[in-house]
C-alpha cells in the first residue's frame, strides 16, 4: 500500500529581502484509500506544501524529508515524481500553445505507463472519461488550457487525474473559482477515482464546501506554515462554525 | 528574457479602413507609400546607386552588418565556388545564359545594396523553363551546395501560361552568398518553391526572391531556415494580372549565435489579387536573433484585394531576441478584407513544470511545443516528403541542442 510520509518540512523561496520560510515544519502521512483535507487560511502555506511536494524549482527545501514508499521524493524531477505516483491537480493551470490537450494527454500517460496505450483503447478511455466530466469533445483538439474558463481548467485538471491514477493526488484548490454545479461534476470525478480505493488524496482548500462532496477521512488545519490541529470530519464542522481565527491569532505565517 | 515586440490582431474587413490605427505593426492609409519611400535609395540594378550601409537604416537597422563579409560594402570578391546541381523531369528546360538575355531581370528590381551587387556581380544566369500547360509530376530538385568562399548568383525559374511546377531549392554547406531568385509565372500557372537553408554555421546568405505572378496564376512560397550565421531573405511579389494568388509559409529554427531575417513583401497593385502569408519561428540559446519583416502594400488600383499576414514565435530560452514588425499600407478602402497578426510568445518554466508534474521528462515537454507549434504549418506545405524531412529535421535541432 503506497504511503507518503511527510517529516519536518521546511521550505523557503527566495525573495528581495533574502530567503522566506514558508513552511516551518510539515508532519503528515498520507496512506492509499485515504483522503486527507487540508485547510487553511490564506497565507498559511497550503498551495507552498503542494507544489514542494510535486517539485516547483521555486520553493527551496531547507529541512526535513519525503518519502513515498520510502524512496526519496525530494531527490527526484517533477517528472520523476509523477511517474512515482504523486499527481497534483493545480490552482492555476498553465497555458501550453501549440500542444492540443489530446497530445497532451498522450503523451502523459505514455510517460506515466512506460508505453504508448494501444490507440483504440484509449481514444475509448479519452472519450468516456471526459463524457463523465461534461467536457465538450471538441476539447481534445484545442490547445491545453488555452482560452480555457476557470471550470473548464479544473475538469481538465480532473479528466487528468482520472486518465493518469495516481498513487497521491494533491488537489491545490481545486474548488475555487467554481459555481455549483461544476462544483458537483469536478467532486464526482474525484470521488470516482477515490473509490478505487487506490489513491491517497491531499485535498487542500481554503471553504468547507467541497467538503459536503467528498468527504474527507481527516482534516487538518494548517496554519503559520505547519499542521495546527489535525481531526476527523468533525473538526471541518467546527471551521464552518468558527473560521480560522483561533489559528490565526498572533499574525500570519508569511 | 525575451525582447519582442508585438502587435495584437489587426484587421481592416471592406469598406474604408479605420484612420489612424496604429500598433508596433501598423494599418497605415497613406496618400504614398512609405514602404517604398522609408528605403534608403529606390530600387536598382545598379549597385552604384546605393550607398554602403551603415547599419542604422530602416533596412539594415537589424542585421549585424558586420557579419556580412563584406557583401555590403563591395569588398567581398567573387572567388569562392558553390556546386549547383539541378534534376529535372523531362520537358523542363535549363539554360546558362548571359547578362543581357532579355529574361533576366523581369520579376523584380534589387532593393538594397546587397541583392544590387549580387545582380552587378553575377557572371552567368541560370533560366530554368517550365513549357506551357507542362504538368509535372515530380518537383524540379535545385541543390546548391557551398565550398566556401564568396558567390554570386541569378536564376530565373519561368513557369509558363498554364503549367504546374513544384521547385525544391536546397542550400547547404558553407558560403558567402548572394543571389536574386525570379519566378516568373505565367497565366493561369501553378508554382509552388521550397527553398531550405540548411547551411553550416559559418554561411552568409543574402537572396531575394521576386515574383511575378501572372493573371489567375498560384505561386506558393515556403522558405525553411534552419542553418547559416546569418541569413537574410527578402521575399516578394507582384501581379501580373488579376486574380493572382501568393501564398508565403515560413518557418525558421534559430540557435544560440544565428541571425535569421525575413523580409516579406506584397505589393499589391492589381485588382482582385491575393495573398496570405504565415512565418512561425522557434529560437533558442541566448544569442539567437530572429527578424520578420511583413510589409504589404495595397495600392490605389488593388481594388478587390484580400490579404492576411501572420508571424508567430517561439522563444524557447531566455535571452533569444525576436523583432517581428508587420506593415500594412491601404491606400484603397475598396478591398475584400485586409488584416495582420504579429505575437511572440516564451516557452516559459511554468509550462515545463506543468508538462513534467504529468510525467514528461524535460526533452520531451520542450519537442511537444515545438513541434505543435511548427506542425499546422508543415502540414499546409502540401508536400509529403517535405513535411517529412522538416519534422525529422525540426527534431534533430531540438536534439542537437536542448
Amino acid at each position: 500500500m503506497a504511503t507518503l510520509e511527510i517529516n519536518d518540512l521546511h521550505v523557503s523561496v527566495e525573495t528581495e529581502n533574502g530567503p522566506n520560510e514558508i513552511l516551518r515544519g510539515v508532519d503528515l502521512t498520507v496512506k492509499q484509500g485515504e483522503t486527507h483535507a487540508i485547510m487553511g487560511p490564506n497565507g498559511s502555506g497550503k498551495s507552498t506544501l503542494a507544489y514542494s511536494l510535486a517539485g516547483h524549482p521555486k520553493y527551496a527545501i531547507t529541512g526535513g524529508s519525503v518519502t513515498l514508499d520510502g524512496e526519496d521524493v525530494l531527490e527526484m524531477t517533477p517528472d520523476e515524481r509523477a511517474r512515482a505516483g504523486v499527481f497534483l491537480a493545480m490552482q492555476y493551470p498553465v497555458e501550453v500553445p501549440g500542444v492540443s490537450v489530446s497530445n497532451f494527454l498522450r503523451t502523459s500517460a505514455t510517460a506515466l505507463r512506460g508505453e504508448a496505450p494501444k490507440l483504440r483503447l484509449w481514444v475509448k478511455e479519452v472519450k468516456e472519461a471526459m463524457e463523465r466530466l461534461q467536457i465538450d469533445p471538441s476539447f481534445a483538439e484545442r490547445n491545453v488550457n488555452e482560452g480555457f474558463s476557470g471550470g473548464e481548467k479544473k475538469r481538465h485538471e480532473i479528466l487528468q487525474l482520472e486518465l493518469l491514477k495516481p498513487k497521491i493526488a494533491i488537489l491545490d484548490e481545486t474548488d475555487s473559482g467554481l459555481d455549483v454545479d461544476a462544483l458537483r461534476v469536478v467532486s464526482e470525478g474525484v470521488n470516482r477515482v477515490r473509490e478505487s480505493g487506490e489513491v491517497g488524496t491531499m485535498l487542500i482548500t481554503h471553504y468547507t464546501r467541497i467538503l459536503r462532496y467528498i468527504k474527507p477521512d481527516h482534516v487538518h488545519v494548517f496554519a503559520k506554515g505547519r499542521i495546527a490541529e489535525s481531526g476527523g470530519p468533525e473538526l471541518a464542522d467546527k471551521l464552518e462554525e468558527e473560521g480560522y481565527e483561533e489559528y490565526v491569532k498572533g499574525g500570519a505565517a508569511s | 528574457m525575451a525582447e519582442a515586440q508585438n502587435s495584437p490582431e489587426n484587421t481592416v474587413q471592406g469598406g474604408p479602413p479605420p484612420v489612424g490605427s496604429n500598433t508596433t505593426g501598423s494599418i497605415a492609409v497613406a496618400a504614398e507609400s512609405t514602404v517604398a519611400t522609408r528605403m534608403s535609395a529606390p530600387p536598382s540594378f545598379d549597385v552604384a546607386d546605393f550607398p554602403v550601409p551603415h547599419g542604422r537604416e530602416e533596412e539594415w537597422r537589424f542585421t549585424p552588418i558586420e557579419r556580412l563579409k563584406g557583401l555590403h560594402d563591395g569588398t567581398a570578391e567573387a572567388s569562392g565556388s558553390l556546386k549547383a546541381e539541378v534534376d529535372a523531369p523531362e520537358g523542363v528546360t535549363l539554360e546558362t545564359v548571359g547578362r543581357d538575355d532579355s529574361r533576366v531581370g523581369r520579376a523584380g528590381t534589387p532593393v538594397d545594396r546587397v541583392a544590387a551587387q549580387a545582380f552587378s556581380s553575377f557572371e552567368k544566369a541560370t533560366v530554368v523553363t517550365v513549357p506551357k500547360e507542362a504538368v509535372l509530376k515530380e518537383p524540379v530538385r535545385v541543390s546548391l551546395h557551398g565550398e566556401g568562399g564568396v558567390t554570386y548568383g541569378h536564376t530565373v525559374f519561368e513557369v509558363k501560361d498554364f503549367a504546374e511546377a513544384v521547385i525544391v531549392i536546397d542550400h547547404t554547406g558553407d558560403a558567402v552568398r548572394a543571389a536574386n531568385v525570379e519566378f516568373v509565372l505565367g497565366d493561369g500557372a501553378k508554382l509552388t518553391v521550397v527553398s531550405v537553408q540548411d547551411w553550416d554555421d559559418t554561411a552568409v546568405h543574402c537572396s531575394q526572391h521576386n515574383a511575378l505572378v501572372g493573371r489567375d496564376a498560384s505561386f506558393k512560397s515556403v522558405v525553411v531556415t534552419f542553418g547559416g550565421d546569418v541569413v537574410r531573405l527578402h521575399p516578394r511579389v507582384n501581379y501580373a494580372g488579376p486574380g493572382g494568388e501568393a501564398e508565403f509559409y515560413g518557418l525558421f529554427f534559430t540557435d544560440n549565435g544565428q541571425h535569421q531575417e525575413h523580409r516579406l513583401f506584397v505589393d499589391h497593385d492589381t485588382p482582385n489579387c491575393r495573398s496570405n502569408v504565415v512565418y512561425k519561428g522557434a529560437l533558442q540559446g541566448a544569442e539567437a536573433h530572429a527578424v520578420w519583416i511583413g510589409d504589404v502594400l495595397i495600392r490605389a488600383a488593388a481594388t478587390g484585394t484580400e490579404t492576411y499576414e501572420l508571424n508567430r514565435n517561439l522563444v524557447l530560452t531566455d535571452g533569444a531576441r525576436v523583432d517581428s514588425v508587420p506593415n500594412l499600407e491601404i491606400e484603397t478602402g475598396e478591398i475584400v478584407g485586409a488584416g495582420h497578426a504579429s505575437a511572440t510568445g516564451r516557452f516559459d518554466d511554468e509550462q515545463l513544470f506543468y508538462l513534467q508534474a504529468r510525467g514528461i521528462p524535460e526533452q520531451e515537454a520542450r519537442r511537444l511545443v515545438v513541434r505543435g507549434f511548427f506542425a499546422e504549418l508543415v502540414q499546409q506545405i502540401g508536400l509529403p516528403d517535405v513535411e517529412k524531412r522538416l519534422i525529422e529535421k525540426i527534431e534533430a535541432e531540438l536534439e542537437a541542442s536542448v
